[in-house]
């Protein structure tokens, strides 16, 4: 019986020749992430005992939760940090305006396939679009791995997605997670990997497949997978020195379950308040109100994503009384979308473009709204309160069509007929 | 270690880290007694300022879904909550919650007999023995496997943080 592609990596991690499903093995990281939360988690760490880190070249941290700091409370944190990362000689350090973790990992080429990605944050699931296991956990133990290198993992069972058929124009990875959340449910995948698999994903970029990973922490997944291949590969050129060897699982890996998706059914999607799994098609809620729309955050910031929404956007204006937000995730895009004339676009139809960070999704920083106001949004969570607001208020999580679309008609729409 | 308090039933499934301890909290260093009086502030604005000493909360399914905010398990210990107990818990959760020393018991029977007996239920004494696995609620008892292996192991030690102490002085 051959492996899945978590049982290889966590067994390549920990040392081991072959692990099994529900094995307790203790894995070591090719990085371990964290963001503005890494002023908590040194506290953690330095009350540990801990005085120098594992790995200094193992660690990454960039700041993009409350950026540029609102107050001083925050700017102190990110003085802390500054100060612990250059005490301990961190490299992989990204300041403010540089981007969001988990565009910039991949962006600096710092994903490695078959490796274990640790990170201090729920959607650290991301950086399986490279062949990895992006493996979430608290700050409590990413302390305690910067501290050891490593923490114990349980091997878990894996459902394997079969995305079969060919995306409708103007369909793209955004719905067609929200789609699948919407069928298998927010613990669909609770305490599994899952892999992605099929025709739908082999045409797939780096940019859908980021989309998909990161998005399955919304159905509870200990890590997403997309398997290594040529589109991996020609992502990391120029980006990853060295040689790697990725991990791919075996045709007859024992999966726990194999669901085939057709792809071809799929149109616009929209997760409605306020569970991620509430998913309905946009063309059925089209009289909803909206007053801000959310182009941006870790699954759907990239160029891309930029680009789908210029698409719709060019020559015409947003509504009145919508705010249409743009947050690129990285510098690298903002700078791509303002040479390409992206950024023109967008600003010309009446959009706000913020520095690369990520404050509004999780109301942290930046565009929170006001009693009774609905959002339209490309992140990924639509929980009650989520935007810094609980007093009637409704984010609903869309693509960037959908969400460029929708800022045009002040109400949700799909972005095509 | 018996564990004695009133039950206080969180009446939905899916309860996530949002609603345990609002986003717009989590990069403010908050002390644990601070992070206390948040506690389901989203969910129940009143449980943080009545939630007494050793009280059990109970949950539906996939309880502490979203975030890998550690502070909505940090917030409910410290505003005293002795146990939660859930049909099911998020991954993440699960997790976080064993790092801090909260027990986290997954009993899908107690969670589904509570929601449906609130009216009776709610308010009223649970007594949950979380080494043999049982819990008496409504007058009724349930039972649960116990932890085992490395969960076992961190918990005892008092949480990952003394755990990963005591291993760095053992370098």
């Amino acid at each position: 019986m051959g492996a899945t592609m978590i049982e290889k990596i966590l067994a390549r991690a920990s040392g081991n020749v072959d692990v099994k499903v529900g094995d307790i093995v203790f894995a070591r990281p090719h990085m371990i992430l964290s963001h503005d939360n890494s002023a908590a988690i040194l506290k953690i760490f330095e009350g540990l005992g801990g005085k120098k880190v594992w790995d200094h070249d193992r660690i990454f941290i960039a700041l993009d939760h409350a950026v540029p700091p609102p107050d001083d409370k925050k700017a102190n944190n990110h003085k802390m940090i500054r100060e612990f990362v250059r005490k301990n000689k961190i490299e992989n350090f990204f300041d403010c305006g540089c981007g969001i973790c988990h565009q910039v990992l991949p962006e600096e080429g710092l994903v490695e396939p078959g490796t274990v990605i640790f990170g201090s944050d729920s959607h650290t699931t991301t950086h399986g679009a490279l062949g990895a296991a992006g493996i979430p956990i608290g700050r409590t133990e990413t302390a305690s791995v910067w501290a050891l290198g490593e923490t114990w993992l349980k091997v878990p069972p894996t459902i394997k997605f079969v995305l079969n058929g060919e995306l409708r124009d103007g369909v793209v990875a955004k719905d067609v997670i929200l789609y699948i959340i919407g069928q298998v449910t927010a613990d669909g995948a609770t305490y599994k990997a899952v892999e992605f698999h099929g025709p739908v994903v082999e045409k797939m970029g780096v940019g859908g497949r980021l989309t998909l990973c990161n998005m399955a922490a919304e159905m509870g997944a200990k890590a997403g997978m997309v398997p290594f291949d040529d589109i991996t590969s020609e992502f990391l050129k120029g980006r990853l020195a060295g040689k790697y060897e990725p991990l791919n699982p075996d045709d007859d890996a024992e999966y726990e379950s194999i669901l085939e998706i057709d792809c071809s059914m799929i149109g616009p999607q929209v997760a409605l308040p306020h569970k991620v799994d509430n998913v309905v098609a946009a063309a059925d809620i089209e009289d909803t109100r909206i007053d801000v729309a959310l182009l941006g955050t870790c699954t759907n910031g990239r160029l891309e994503d930029l680009h789908q929404a210029a698409l719709i956007l060019k020559g015409k204006k947003i509504a009145d009384g919508v705010r249409l937000l743009v947050y690129p995730a990285s510098r690298a895009i903002l700078s791509e979308a303002n040479r390409d004339g992206t950024s023109s676009i967008l600003l010309e139809a009446g959009a706000q473009i913020a520095i690369p960070a990520c404050g509004p999704c999780l109301g942290a920083y930046g565009g929170v709204l006001a009693p009774g106001e609905n959002c339209v949004s490309t992140a990924n969570r639509n929980f009650k309160g989520r935007m810094g607001c609980k007093e009637d208020t409704g984010v609903y999580l869309a693509s960037p069509a959908t969400v460029a679309a929708s800022a045009i008609e002040g109400r949700i729409v799909s972005p095509y007929a | 270690m018996e564990i004695k308090g009133r039950v206080w039933i969180l009446d939905d499934d899916d309860i996530n880290t949002d609603v345990i301890y609002p986003g717009k909290y989590t990069y403010e260093m908050f002390s644990n007694e601070e992070m206390a009086k948040h506690a389901l502030e989203d969910f129940d604005p009143g449980f943080a300022s009545k939630v007494r000493e050793g009280d059990i909360v109970i949950a539906g399914k996939n309880f502490g879904c979203g975030s890998s905010r550690e502070q909505a398990v940090t917030c409910l210990k410290y505003a005293g909550v002795g146990a939660i107990v859930a049909a099911s818990y998020a991954r993440l959760y699960y997790r976080n919650a064993i790092n801090q020393a909260l027990y986290v018991i997954e009993c899908p029977e107690a969670s589904g007999y509570a929601r449906a007996h609130r009216e009776e239920i709610s308010g009223s004494e649970a007594t949950l023995d979380p080494e043999k696995g049982s819990m008496t609620l409504g007058g009724r008892e349930f039972r649960f496997p116990p932890m085992t292996g490395k969960a076992r192991e961190i918990f005892a030690a008092g949480g990952l943080a003394e755990y990963t102490r005591k291993k760095l002085e053992q370098q």
